[in-house]
């Protein structure tokens, strides 16, 4: 029984970080109706940010964060300005698809050029108080991933008020819901769209950081994370980045489950069922609108 | 201009088969075996290439979970090749069951349109590889009576009739009633079914095709390797490398994804020699340029090159 409850409690843990990788990737589409596969890619490399911080300059890994999401900040109006703000030019339909090429494209390149730099091993940061646990009734918490899942949940509740409260918040939201109204209201759509890529892309890389603190990296778990992420997005639906924090721990818990109940290596697969089955079922998403 | 696309079409499928025949003489004029399996792999490719080009070129229907049929048909044809039954019923067998598993699934999946279709379907082959990898984690090796009796040229022959039946099935299909309907299809779903085009019943054929293709590469690759694991032919590098080798080469054309083969697998083998898997981050970048700014690949490029020096 207490096997169990540890695993699914280890679950809730790394569920926290897919719902944060999920939330760039789910603005992105949401906002600018493109679907950037390439997200799982821009995780792996704000690990790997991490990871030279931590091993070049000494830094604590969560300290890295200061300095890892400004640059992924800048990283994704650097793509923006590069490609995807050539993509959203087209009408919708082109633009997804668009967007998914030149995703793939793009983490095909990225994971090569990652191979290249930092070699296909895994990596994981280490710091002097990795090993430190919290036991509660039974149950040993891992300090570092609990701080990361709530670091995951202050990210993700920041963005809320942003997008509730901040001015281009609200105009970003607006741009989701009918970028022609929004236009024809005044908004600057392209720079909803800029500031919405420049976010998510940051997002992106604060999950980088928080997956090499608690977990490991390697150039290959891009397409990993990036399924995750399209998983949770699916599963929340467009609109509410809080919906979409629970249904990340959703499905860490999910996982955990279906480990438990059929085997290790079966983890993966139940997230993916669940994926088709919303995707045929309920293409709207739990919380979506 | 339809007529003559259509001509033009012909006099590609023509050229290809007449180079493919050609190559038919190849191993009596060539005894190294290193030049046979570089064209092996090519052959495989252009078949691979092809097949997604129909679903995805013709109909419009980009399929991120290619990799999948051709693992089944490798798993398949595998199985009952080594299990004693002749090649012929083996290979029909992998394509029989790769069609039956996209049919199965395509009622569902055509549910969902552009973008979820193409991540619902990169989903189902990620469930059906890690699902063989676990089923089936020992690696596959030939009996022993079976690498003895190993001819290299026998596996040639069989890539070289695969690639031939590819070129052949998309010239057909791109001249037919059908192919129109799916390149209709492709063009505006709507529209086409408001002209009478049975939407779900083309994309389903369409798919049944371009698997059943698939299914035959997979039992190909099947046979041509000694040794392998059995996940390796459900790996999603399978769709990745067909969807390059087609998009580079000129998406929903004939020639397009033969030259697009030929051209990925060259500069794959030359890259290796110096950098491992250079060839991606060439080729990923070349990918995003070509969907920017040529969405018609190198044959399009040839095309806007041609009419410059006419003019």
């Amino acid at each position: 029984m207490s096997v169990l409850a540890q695993q699914l409690l280890l679950g809730l843990l790394i569920g926290g970080l897919y719902g944060l990788a999920a939330a760039g990737l789910s603005l992105v589409f949401g906002v600018l109706k493109v679907l950037n596969v390439a997200h799982g890619e821009l995780i792996m490399l704000g690990g790997y940010g991490t990871f030279w911080l931590v091993t070049l300059l000494g830094l604590d890994p969560f300290a890295s964060l200061a300095l890892v999401l400004p640059l992924a900040l800048a990283g994704g109006l650097a793509l923006y300005w590069a490609l995807f703000g050539f993509v959203v030019r087209a009408d919708e339909e082109t633009r997804v698809k668009n967007s998914l090429l030149i995703g793939f494209g793009l983490a095909l390149a990225l994971h090569a050029l990652a191979v290249r730099l930092w070699t296909a091993d895994e990596r994981a940061v280490v710091t002097p108080y990795g090993g430190a646990v919290l036991g509660v009734g039974g149950l040993s918490i891992p300090l570092v991933r609990l701080l990361s899942l709530a670091l995951a949940f202050a990210l993700i509740a920041a963005l809320h008020l942003l997008l509730r409260h901040w001015r281009w918040g609200k105009a970003i939201r607006a741009t989701a819901e009918d970028w022609q109204a929004a236009l024809l209201a005044g908004i600057d759509v392209r720079r909803a769209y800029l500031l919405a890529f420049a976010i998510g892309t940051g997002l992106a890389g604060a999950a980088g950081t928080l997956v090499s603190i608690g977990y490991s990296i390697s150039p290959s778990i891009g397409l990993e994370w990036t399924l995750k992420a399209l998983i949770v997005v699916v599963l929340a639906g467009l609109g509410s980045m809080l919906g979409t924090f629970v249904s990340g721990l959703f499905l860490g818990v999910a996982e955990a489950a279906s480990a438990a109940a059929f085997g290790g290596p079966y983890r993966e697969v139940a997230g993916l069922v669940i994926f088709v089955l919303v995707l045929v079922l309920r293409p709207r998403g739990l919380f979506g609108r | 201009m339809r007529r003559l696309g259509a001509r033009r079409e012909r006099g590609w499928a023509a050229a290809i088969l007449g180079a493919l025949a050609l190559l038919a003489l190849l191993p009596l004029a060539v005894q190294r075996d290193d030049v046979l399996n570089f064209v092996f792999v090519t052959l495989l490719s252009i078949t691979l290439a092809q097949s997604w080009n129909i679903v995805a070129g013709y109909a419009g229907q980009v399929n991120l979970g290619h990799a999948a049929f051709f693992g089944l048909g490798a798993l398949t044809a595998r199985t009952l090749w080594i299990g004693g039954a002749p090649l012929a019923a083996a290979l029909a067998a992998g394509a029989l069951v790769a069609t039956a598993f996209a049919l199965l699934i395509g009622v569902a999946a055509f549910r969902l349109r552009g973008a979820y279709f193409a991540i619902g379907t990169l989903a189902l082959g990620e469930i059906l590889r890690t699902t063989v990898s676990n089923v089936l984690p020992e690696i596959s090796t030939l009996p022993t009576a079976a690498i003895a009796t190993y001819r290299l040229s026998q596996r040639y022959y069989l890539a070289l009739a695969l690639a031939a039946l590819s070129v052949v099935t998309v010239a057909l299909l791109s001249a037919s009633r059908l192919g129109l309907g799916m390149q209709a299809l492709r063009e505006d779903e709507e529209a086409a079914e408001a002209a009478g085009v049975g939407a779900l019943r083309l994309k389903l054929t369409a798919l049944a095709l371009s698997t059943a293709l698939a299914g035959l590469a997979g039992g190909l690759f099947a046979y041509y390797h000694i040794s392998y694991y059995p996940s390796h032919a459900f790996s999603p590098a399978w769709t990745f490398d067909a969807l390059l080798m087609t998009f580079i080469g000129g998406v929903g054309t004939l020639h397009g994804p033969v030259l697009g083969a030929i051209l990925y697998v060259f500069l794959k083998e030359y890259l290796a020699l110096r950098w491992v898997d250079f060839h991606l981050l060439i080729f990923g970048a070349l990918f995003v340029v070509i969907v920017l700014l040529l969405p018609g690949g190198l044959v399009q490029a040839a095309a806007r090159a041609r009419r410059l020096l006419a003019r």
